[in-house]
């Protein structure tokens, strides 16, 4: 028998059928396009988290102050006082280590002109930018010299440049901040949002002295940032700086630390791990429809099987051969899965833009998931069509047309 | 296949119907020679086994026992594919009840044996339509089984077996489900066909009358042929 006319009778015979071969599509249709919606879903989570890992520093140690037992009561994380500026001092001598950025935060009401703006205000060296992976947008950044003699300067975030001056170039204005006269020296580069949708731009950055003896009265730091030269050395450094500030602060052996220390990368790595559990684990959840769309259609070739029996017999007696009758109905099994795949594709597609223009998912449409979904799709078609074709075509002449 | 050959031979066939554990012997042993260009006709009460018989003689089912030469090839030797290749090129069926496809125009119908054997669609359309012009159809062409009368459907089915010109027509009652006008005309047709194309037609029928048009008339009894 010619293709195109096998292709053709397929495709006729489906059409006797509308509705029944639309609803028996749908099923594939529906799974063809989840797997496409919950792929795009799970790849635009995992691009989202492998872009914040980048935003990071991948290669970043962070240290807290942490919480030590007193009297009975514990209290959190950072609410102790014991790291210094000293001991990022030490840190930074370390061997693997590349910048050690020790600061402080706190909120303020930040005025220029008539206007104001509640932000918060963290006390940085100039090893800040290297640990945050940052750079400026306009101006310059303040020295360590400035530093050391607590100079009232600051460096804007985008937020807060967008909030205060509008279009003014802010660069040489002043900013009053807690009673404070700085100087802008520079502007931050546009960061985005955070890794729990903060606005990491509505910021101010001073030097970290001037923050911590001026604005807070204090002599403690609140955090220290250490970048390694590579994830080895991050791992190394690790376990040093653990040996160093335990020395420094004089705990005993068995003492809990008064500190806490992660490995930023790792905590990314395992949120990028589990980002793409997850978009397997969507994928897959959504495979299991598309497998139940094709034992819909083997149920309904299956059906149509036993209701044209007659139709093949007829067939047979007008000289088909057994393989023309296979492929009659695993063409029909085809075309149902192939057009069934299409539309899914289309619509899987189509919901996923909307998705990601309507929700807070950020959506990505891999070219290798549509082929994924669609060549699954079609495999379908030909594991649960084969079953009725054989059928179909292991059928006596005789006893097929004898059917009633 | 030289001049001399049969076109049908059958020595000794017998069929016997396993049904809820009983046997029923519909073919007793049959033999059964018709050469080319032969009427025959075969006539019978019912369920004296001549549905089985021609079905075995059109290849759609096989003897239980004994051996059936069609134009001198041994059938029992054939695999399923030359035995639907002998019911596509050699044999035209056709039925009481016409067996034509629903919901399919007669043209679609009188194609489909051309489509089984290879032939391309304009080919295949020419054909078809020119067979059911002859037919004296050429008016419905696409119309379908449900719109024709009887007579037409059944004139359908005899274009359709005929459209890939086989020497051999095997007709099964043909006119058992038509009107005594309708039968004389499809009748006449067979005996045209017959004379003027040289067909080899073996016909099944119990009314008299129709089988008075062949040359040679046959009766069967409790799965037997007696002249
Ligand atoms: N598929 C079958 N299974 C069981 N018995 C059958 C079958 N086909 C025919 N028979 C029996 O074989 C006998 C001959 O049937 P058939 O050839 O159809 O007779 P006819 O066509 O002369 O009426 C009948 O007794 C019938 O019941
Ligand atoms: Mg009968």
């Amino acid at each position: 028998m010619i293709w195109t006319t096998a292709l053709q009778l397929a495709v006729r015979a489906l059409w006797r059928n509308k509705v029944r071969a639309l609803l028996t599509a749908l099923g594939v249709i529906i799974g063809v396009g989840s797997v496409i919606t919950m792929l795009a879903v799970g790849a635009g989570a995992q691009e989202r988290i492998a872009r914040q890992l980048e935003n990071l520093g991948s290669n970043n140690l962070m240290l807290r102050s942490g919480s030590s037992l007193r009297g009975g009561v514990r209290t959190g994380a950072g609410s102790n006082t014991s790291l210094t500026r000293a001991d990022a001092e030490a840190i930074r001598s370390l061997p693997g280590v590349l910048a050690v950025s020790p600061t402080v935060r706190t909120g303020a009401q930040a005025l220029y002109r008539g206007s104001n703006w509640g932000t918060i205000v963290e006390g940085v060296t100039p090893d800040y930018l290297k640990t945050r992976s940052w750079g400026l947008e306009s101006g310059e950044f303040f020295s360590e010299r400035q530093v050391a003699a607590a100079v009232d300067v600051c460096v804007l975030g985008r937020t807060v440049v967008r909030e205060l001056f509008g279009l003014v170039n802010p660069v040489g204005e002043i900013v009053i901040l807690k009673g404070l006269a700085c100087r802008v020296l520079g502007v931050l580069a546009e960061k985005g949002a955070g890794n729990w949708g903060n606005d990491q731009d509505d910021i101010i950055l001073a030097p970290l002295t001037t923050v911590q003896r001026k604005f807070m009265g204090i002599s403690h730091v609140d955090r220290i940032e250490v970048q390694a030269a590579g994830k080895a050395a991050a791992a190394s450094a690790y376990k040093e700086i653990q040996r160093l500030l335990r020395a420094r602060h004089r705990l005993q052996e068995g003492k809990a630390n008064d500190f806490r220390i992660y490995n930023r990368a790792e905590l990314a790595s395992s949120a990028e791990e589990s980002a793409s559990v997850f978009a397997w684990l969507l994928g897959s959840i959504a495979s299991v429809s598309l497998l139940v769309g094709g034992i819909g259609i083997m149920n309904i070739m299956l059906v149509s099987v036993t209701e044209r029996t007659r139709e093949i017999g007829i067939r047979m007696a007008l000289g088909a051969r057994r393989r023309d009758i296979l492929w009659q109905f695993l063409l029909e099994a085809l075309v149902l899965s192939g057009i069934g795949g299409l539309v899914g594709v289309a619509l899987g597609i189509a919901a996923a833009l909307t998705l990601g223009s309507f929700s807070e998912f950020e959506i990505r449409i891999a070219p290798w998931s549509v082929a994924l979904a669609f060549s699954f799709a079609a495999m379908i078609g030909v594991f649960f069509g084969l079953h009725p074709a054989r059928k179909a075509s292991g059928l006596q002449p005789i006893e097929a047309l004898r059917y009633e | 296949m030289s001049a001399g050959t049969p076109v049908i031979r059958l020595r000794g066939v017998h069929k016997t119907y396993a049904q809820d554990r009983v046997e029923v012997h519909a073919l007793r042993g049959i033999d059964l020679t018709v050469a080319a260009g032969e009427f025959v006709a075969i006539m019978g009460a019912s369920g004296s086994g001549k549905s089985t018989l021609m079905h075995i003689l059109g290849c759609l089912d096989v003897p239980g026992d004994g051996d059936y030469w069609l134009n001198g090839q041994a059938v029992r030797q054939l695999d399923s594919d030359a035995l639907a290749a002998i019911r596509n090129r050699d044999i035209g069926f056709v039925f009481q009840n016409f067996n034509l496809l629903a919901r399919t125009s007669a043209l679609d119908n009188v194609e489909m044996p051309l489509v089984y054997a290879g032939v391309g669609k304009a080919e295949r359309q020419r054909r078809a339509r020119a067979e059911l012009e002859r037919m004296g159809l050429g008016e419905r062409l696409l119309h379908h089984p449900s719109q024709l009368s009887g007579g037409q459907q059944q004139r359908v089915a005899l274009a359709r077996a005929l459209v890939t010109r086989p020497a051999l027509l095997l007709a099964d009652e043909p006119t058992g489900n038509l009107d005594s006008a309708t039968s004389r005309e499809i009748l006449a047709l067979f005996a045209q066909l017959n004379r003027h194309e040289g067909l080899t037609i073996v016909l099944i029928t119990h009314e008299a009358d129709i089988a008075a048009h062949a040359g040679r008339q046959l009766h069967m009894r409790d799965g037997r042929l007696e002249d």
